[in-house]
This record gives structure tokens, C-alpha cells and sequence, in this order.
């Protein structure tokens, strides 16, 4: 190995990004424009459900229970209904979530200390919200209860009562529950595993496909030569999206940077070398850039998202999947990012997914060499 | 005009399928996809990992951690015996909730004064960290009121239970709360775009880029029947891997279709052709093979996020709200998750229906003249 073959290589590679202006713009504005879209764009956070609801008491009682239901901002009114199509309808066409219907002599059981029943329905198509949705229901009405009770206790003790257990609840991390937060952290992950598989994913095979690949062929460049020298201007490229990206979580969404700035770049680097290669042995096996794109989609954008742990915990999923979860390097990065942006965990915590992620990187590149063939067939 | 669109279809398929990697790129890898993310996308939260942290280890206290326990919300893995190793096992995210009960909670129940008992929840995940908060309110309020009504009927003999609601929960269209249901149908629909989305955007600039387009031209196939031989194909790969997906949905993760099937193929259809417009249009825009990959990822990767099929319209900024109504995979959700799940008809989704139909053609109307302007 030659280091000014590498760079010579390095230099070549670099000036093809710079002189195709389009593709040099999509590598750094694409990651920008899509971070500062879904940033603003994306929340999991469950509030104004769409409620419509069947008062068939029509008392004090209800209405003061119908007026908890509104005063918490998780449920927005939509609509007074009087019969079971009208809800039908609110809820086949989406217009409605949860519908809540209040039978007669509501207020009436109330007061004569029975239970009274209060039915909703509740749209389960979507069980991320709609649990979310029964939890604050639940919440509200057993609240409800509790006021009704105190109440009572208070007219017959004649004294203030307090609950016998109080829950206080402490969210550490993340102290307002802002999905923002922890979406953030992953955005950059995922996005920058897609950009830098698809960035690599064409290099090698355009040069095959457009038959420049004789020419470096009839240099004395060797393979690994060959191949860290077309890695190096990608991973200045990813190295630059990321700090634009945490430039633009810190400033732009105010997401809190609690731990070390270091650690985290090279977190990015050890994950870099990881996705670059997985776009480049797509490249070398694929030998065409139909193939080759059509690949780094594939294994990249959905399994970013989907197995990363970003949106959908890993320790939920059956066993094979979990390992499958080991060969998908957003996977290390989301745990990475989450826990240094979130939790300020230092480098013996993370070890372990770095070391991984570096075997994974290192096996990628093995492979890479082993897999570029000089010659034409 | 047929027979020549006959020979550019065949020229067209014996084009994609000679590639073996090809045809496993366009036959297996969405059945594998829906498979493996069918198991993994799931928001289900429940056996949640929760450390003690028991500082009075009473009777109370262990009855408290037995009735969280109980609720099967809450696992707990660890119990920890200072305050240290609990912001260790948070912080290595070895588990998601931790109790911690003061010394002197059974002697503060036992003379009525308010004994509390701290949660801590790891808020990273703030969506699981809600659900933590919602399960564990309950829990505490339902003993907070076994344990009032014990202490006033100790006290009076007899105490009569004041009135309370009782809510009664049903969850229509997916009884069970099953997210695979959800998500299912919703997966079928990104894999499907993105296969004839990348498809069609490469088609037309790779014959551009090789300089076969040229052969093409001097032939005398017509422009029309160019972008027909161009698009049917995709739609026909289209239409299979719908089949094939939703194949695998039904039959080997059980997620059941209520509604009518053939509606389900009408819809496809509307669909595709606005997926095949925008791979279409992307080809004419891009010079190489590498922008129009770009391209078309830059359109597919706000199409899927903004479609609600992970974070809900409802949630996104008006400004946002207003532009995913350009996004054919919004409204094809509904429509799947429509037919699947909720069995309605086109008296209810005819709508989005109407939405796709004019987005489609709108699509492949605009590429299409875009694309005689580049042949010429």
C-alpha cells in the first residue's frame, strides 16, 4: 500500500463530486433539508385525540365529567353525537378516535354510591395511540372517582382527607417527555446510515458501467488502494452532515447536548467507516449502479428505521430478529447518539457497541478487498 | 402500434429479469422485507424492565411492588440497594422504570399520613415513558383507594362506598390492540413504492446514460408507446409484489382483511400510477443514474415519514399537514388500513380514492409531456 496512490485516488473521487455540482448538493443539502423538515414535522406525542361523545344523561354530573374530559389537553371535542351510526360513522371515517357515551342515570347511580358505567370506544387500528388514548381516559375517570369520593368522605367525616399513597414521578433524561428529543437524535442516525450507504453504493459501479474501470485497472493501483482512496472524500462528506446536523439539533430544535462533543464525532467516525462500506460492497458485488441503488434502499432506509431501535425498541422484537438487529450499523449509532445526546454517558458505556461497530466496519472492508477483483472478465 | 409495444415490453422484461439479482431484488426482497419488519415494528409496551429500590422492606412495601408486579406492565429485574446503582442500570438502559420507596412507608400508611413512593422513568423513550406514567398513576390511585376504604370501614363498622365511574374500554376494528395489524398493511405499501419508484426512475436515464436511447429513437416506436413500454412493466412488477406482500400479511402473520379485496387491487392500481409518474418524471429530470437514485430517494423518504404511517398527521405543523395532501402514500394508507382493518367501502374512502386517480394522472400526464420535450 501507497499512501499518495491512496491519495491520488482521493483526489480523482473528489473531483468527480465537485464537478457533478447536483450530486456534491444533494450529499450535504439533502441530510439538511431532511433533518430541518422532520424535525419540525415528526412527534409521537399523543394529544388532542379526536372525541366525539354521546351524553344520553345530560345532568350536572355528566357535564362536569364531560368538562374533566376537555379541560385535559389530550382530548379535543369534536362533536356531539345521539346514536350508535353517528359514531359509527365518526370512527369509520377517522374523523373521531374515541367516541364516549355517558348512559342515562349516569348522575343518578353517582349519588346513590353505585358504579356507574361510562362506555368508550376507542379506534384501535392504530394501538400505539389508542393505548395511549384509554391510559388518559383511565387516568381521568378514575380521578373522577377520586373526587367524587373525597367529596363524600369530607360531607360524612367532615374533615380534609389526603390520598394514603402519593406516586411522584421523575422522567429522568428527558424531563418533559418531548419525543423531539430522543426523534432527533435518531433522525440524524438513520439519515446519515441511507446517505452514506447510497453516497458509496454507486462509486465503484459507475466506473465498471461506464468502463473507466480499464483505465484505473491499467494503473498500479492495487485494490485496497483503490478502495480506501474512494472512501476518504465520502467520509470527510458524512463527517461534515454530521456536525451541520448536530449544529442544527443544538440551534435550530434546541435538542440538549449533554454529553461530550469528542465522544460523539468519533462515534461518527467508527459508524461512518461502518455505512461507507456497506455502500461500497454493494458497489463492488453489484458492478451496476440500477443494482447497486436498488440495494442500498433496500438494506439501509427501512431497516434504519425500522430495526435501529429508533422508533420501535428492540428488546420488544422475537429473538431472530434481535440478531438480525446486529448487522444494521444505525443500530449502534441510535444507541450511541441517544445516549450521549440524552444521557451524557461516557466512552466505558458505549464501548461495547463501539467495538462492534468497528468489527463490523473492519470485516466490511475485509470484504470489500477481498471482493474487488482487478481484472476484467 | 401494438406489436411495437409488444417487442419494447418484451425488450423491457428480458432487460430486468436477466439479471438473477434483479429478480431477487424485485420478488424476494419485499416478502423478506414484510417479514422481517412484520416482527419488528411493534409499540406495544409491556413487561417493562423496573428496578426496586426498597428502603422500608415492609409488608406495605412489598404488597405495593406485588400489586405493580400483578398489572404485568412490570418486570422487575433488579433491585437495587443504593441510589447509585439505580443511575447505573437507568443509564445503561438495563431497565426503563425504577420505584423507589422511602424507609417509613408502611409506619406512614399505618397512621394515615401520605406515604409516598417515587417512580423514576427513563424519558428517553418518552413514548414508552408516558405509557409507564399512565399504567403506574392507575395502579397508585387503585390502591390508594383499597386502602381508604379498608381504613374507613375499620373505622365506622360500616362505611358506605361512595359512587364511582367505571369505564368500559372497547376497541373497535383491532380488538387486540395488535400493532402488527396496523403496521402490516401500512409496510406493504412502502415496500411497493419503493420498488417501482426506484424501478422507473432508473429505467429511462440508465438507456440515456449508455447511450442506448439513441437506438431506440432511430426506431420507430413512438413516444407514447415509449413510456407506456417504459411504465407497464413496472406496473405489472408492481401489481405482483402487491400480491405477494399482502399474501404474506394475511397468511402467515394473520392480519385479517375485512374489506373487499378487489377494491383493494383498484386502489393498487391508482396507486401505482402515481408512483410510476414520479419515477417517470425523475428520470426525465436527471442526466445520470446517480441522480435520479438520489432524486428519488429524496422524494420516497419524506413520502413515507409524512404519511402517518409511523408518527401521526395529526401531530405535524399545519404548514406540513398541508403538504403530505401531495403525498399519494397518505392517502393509500388510509385506504389499505381502510380495507384491512376497518372493512369499509368506497362510500367512505371514496376520497382518497379520488385523490390518488387525480394525483396519478396529474403525474403521468406532467411526465409524460415533460419526457417528448427530452426525446426530441
Amino acid at each position: 500500500m501507497k499512501l499518495f496512490r491512496i491519495w491520488a485516488i482521493s483526489r480523482k473521487e473528489f473531483i468527480h463530486i465537485l464537478r457533478d455540482p447536483r450530486s456534491m448538493g444533494m450529499a450535504v443539502a439533502i441530510p439538511m433539508l431532511l433533518l430541518l423538515l422532520f424535525g419540525y414535522a415528526l412527534s409521537l406525542d399523543v394529544d388532542n385525540v379526536p372525541t366525539v361523545i354521546w351524553d344520553q344523561d345530560q345532568s350536572q354530573d355528566s357535564r362536569e365529567f364531560i368538562s374533566k374530559l376537555q379541560g385535559s389537553r389530550y382530548f379535543s371535542l369534536r362533536n356531539y353525537v345521539t346514536s350508535y351510526p353517528e359514531i359509527e360513522q365518526a370512527l369509520d371515517s377517522g374523523s373521531a378516535l374515541v367516541a364516549i357515551v355517558i348512559p342515562e342515570r349516569f348522575a343518578g347511580r353517582i349519588d346513590s354510591g353505585r358504579s356507574a358505567p361510562v362506555q368508550a370506544i376507542v379506534d384501535g387500528s392504530d394501538p400505539n395511540t389508542a393505548t395511549i388514548a384509554m391510559g388518559y381516559l383511565d387516568v381521568i375517570t378514575f380521578g373522577y372517582s377520586r373526587e367524587v369520593a373525597l367529596r363524600e368522605i369530607r360531607r360524612t367525616m367532615g374533615q380534609k382527607v389526603y390520598p394514603p399513597v402519593d406516586l411522584r414521578t421523575r422522567a429522568w433524561f428527558n424531563a418533559d417527555l418531548k419525543s423531539r428529543n430522543y426523534i432527533i437524535p435518531g433522525l440524524i442516525a438513520v439519515i446519515m446510515m441511507v446517505i452514506a450507504a447510497l453516497l458509496t453504493s454507486l462509486t465503484v459501479a459507475r466506473e465498471w458501467e461506464q468502463g473507466t474501470m480499464e483505465q484505473l485497472i491499467a494503473t498500479p493501483v492495487k485494490g485496497p488502494e483503490l478502495i480506501l482512496g474512494k472512501l476518504m472524500p465520502y467520509f470527510a462528506i458524512g463527517l461534515l452532515d454530521v456536525a451541520l446536523a448536530v449544529l442544527m439539533g443544538e440551534y435550530m430544535f434546541g435538542v440538549p447536548l449533554r454529553g461530550s462533543v469528542a465522544l460523539l464525532f468519533g462515534m461518527a467516525a467508527i459508524f461512518l467507516v461502518g455505512a461507507l462500506s456497506l455502500g461500497m460492497v454493494i458497489s463492488i458485488m453489484t458492478k451496476s449502479q440500477l443494482l447497486a441503488s436498488q440495494l442500498a434502499m433496500v438494506l439501509t432506509f427501512l431497516p434504519s428505521f425500522l430495526l435501529s431501535g429508533f422508533m420501535y425498541a428492540i428488546e420488544n422484537m422475537p429473538f431472530g430478529v434481535q440478531l438480525l438487529t446486529y448487522l444494521v450499523p444505525a443500530r449502534y449509532f441510535v444507541t450511541m447518539l441517544k445516549g450521549v445526546y440524552l444521557k451524557d454517558v461516557g466512552l466505558a458505556l458505549l464501548a461495547f457497541e463501539a467495538a462492534l461497530l468497528l468489527l463490523f466496519g473492519l470485516a466490511l472492508m475485509l470484504l470489500c478487498s477481498l471482493g474487488f477483483k482487478k481484472r476484467l472478465e | 402500434m401494438f406489436e411495437r409495444l409488444y417487442h419494447m415490453l418484451v425488450k423491457e422484461f428480458l432487460q430486468i429479469f436477466r439479471d438473477p439479482k434483479m429478480r431477487g431484488i424485485i420478488f424476494i426482497m419485499p416478502v423478506l422485507q414484510v417479514l422481517v419488519f412484520g416482527y419488528a415494528v411493534t409499540l406495544d409496551v409491556a413487561h417493562i424492565r423496573t428496578a426496586i429500590y426498597d428502603l422500608d422492606n415492609s409488608v406495605a412495601s412489598r404488597e405495593l411492588v406485588a400489586r405493580f408486579e400483578r398489572s404485568g406492565y412490570f418486570d422487575v429485574t433488579h433491585r437495587v440497594r443504593n441510589i447509585d446503582e439505580l443511575k447505573h442500570l437507568l443509564d445503561r438502559s438495563a431497565v426503563a422504570a425504577a420505584f423507589q420507596i422511602n424507609r417509613g412507608f408502611a409506619d406512614d400508611l399505618r397512621a394515615g399520613r401520605i406515604a409516598q413512593v417515587q417512580l423514576i422513568v427513563d424519558g428517553a423513550d418518552s413514548n414508552t415513558a408516558g405509557v409507564v406514567l399512565n399504567y403506574s398513576g392507575k395502579i397508585a390511585m387503585q390502591l390508594s383507594r383499597d386502602v381508604r376504604i379498608n381504613r374507613f370501614t375499620r373505622m365506622k363498622g360500616t362505611f358506605r362506598t361512595p359512587g364511582r365511574l367505571t369505564l368500559e374500554t372497547r376497541t373497535w376494528f383491532n380488538e387486540n390492540l395488535e400493532s402488527r395489524n396496523f403496521y402490516v398493511p401500512g409496510v406493504i405499501a412502502i415496500v411497493v413504492m419503493l420498488i417501482t419508484l426506484m424501478l422507473t426512475s432508473m429505467a429511462v436515464v440508465r438507456e440515456k446514460e449508455i447511450g442506448t436511447i439513441e437506438q431506440i429513437m432511430v426506431t420507430p416506436i413512438t413516444p407514447a408507446e415509449f413510456i407506456l413500454g417504459k411504465t407497464l412493466p413496472f406496473a405489472l412488477i408492481g401489481f405482483a409484489d402487491v400480491v405477494l406482500v399482502t399474501v404474506v400479511g394475511v397468511f402467515w402473520f394473520e392480519v385479517p382483511i375485512q374489506g373487499s379485496l378487489p377494491l383493494l387491487f383498484g386502489a393498487t392500481a391508482l396507486y401505482l400510477m402515481t408512483t410510476l409518474g414520479v419515477g417517470l418524471l425523475i428520470s426525465t429530470v436527471s442526466r445520470t443514474q446517480q441522480q435520479a437514485m438520489m432524486s428519488a430517494f429524496f422524494f420516497y423518504f419524506p413520502a413515507v415519514l409524512l404519511s402517518g404511517f409511523m408518527f401521526p398527521i395529526a401531530n405535524m405543523p399545519e404548514v406540513v399537514q398541508g403538504l403530505t395532501y401531495l403525498n399519494p402514500l397518505r392517502y393509500f394508507l388510509v385506504v389499505v388500513r381502510g380495507i384491512f382493518l376497518k372493512g369499509v367501502g368506497p362510500e367512505i374512502l371514496w376520497p382518497e380514492m379520488l385523490a390518488l386517480a387525480a394525483l396519478g394522472l396529474f403525474m403521468l400526464w406532467f411526465a409524460a409531456r415533460r419526457f417528448q420535450k427530452t426525446l426530441v
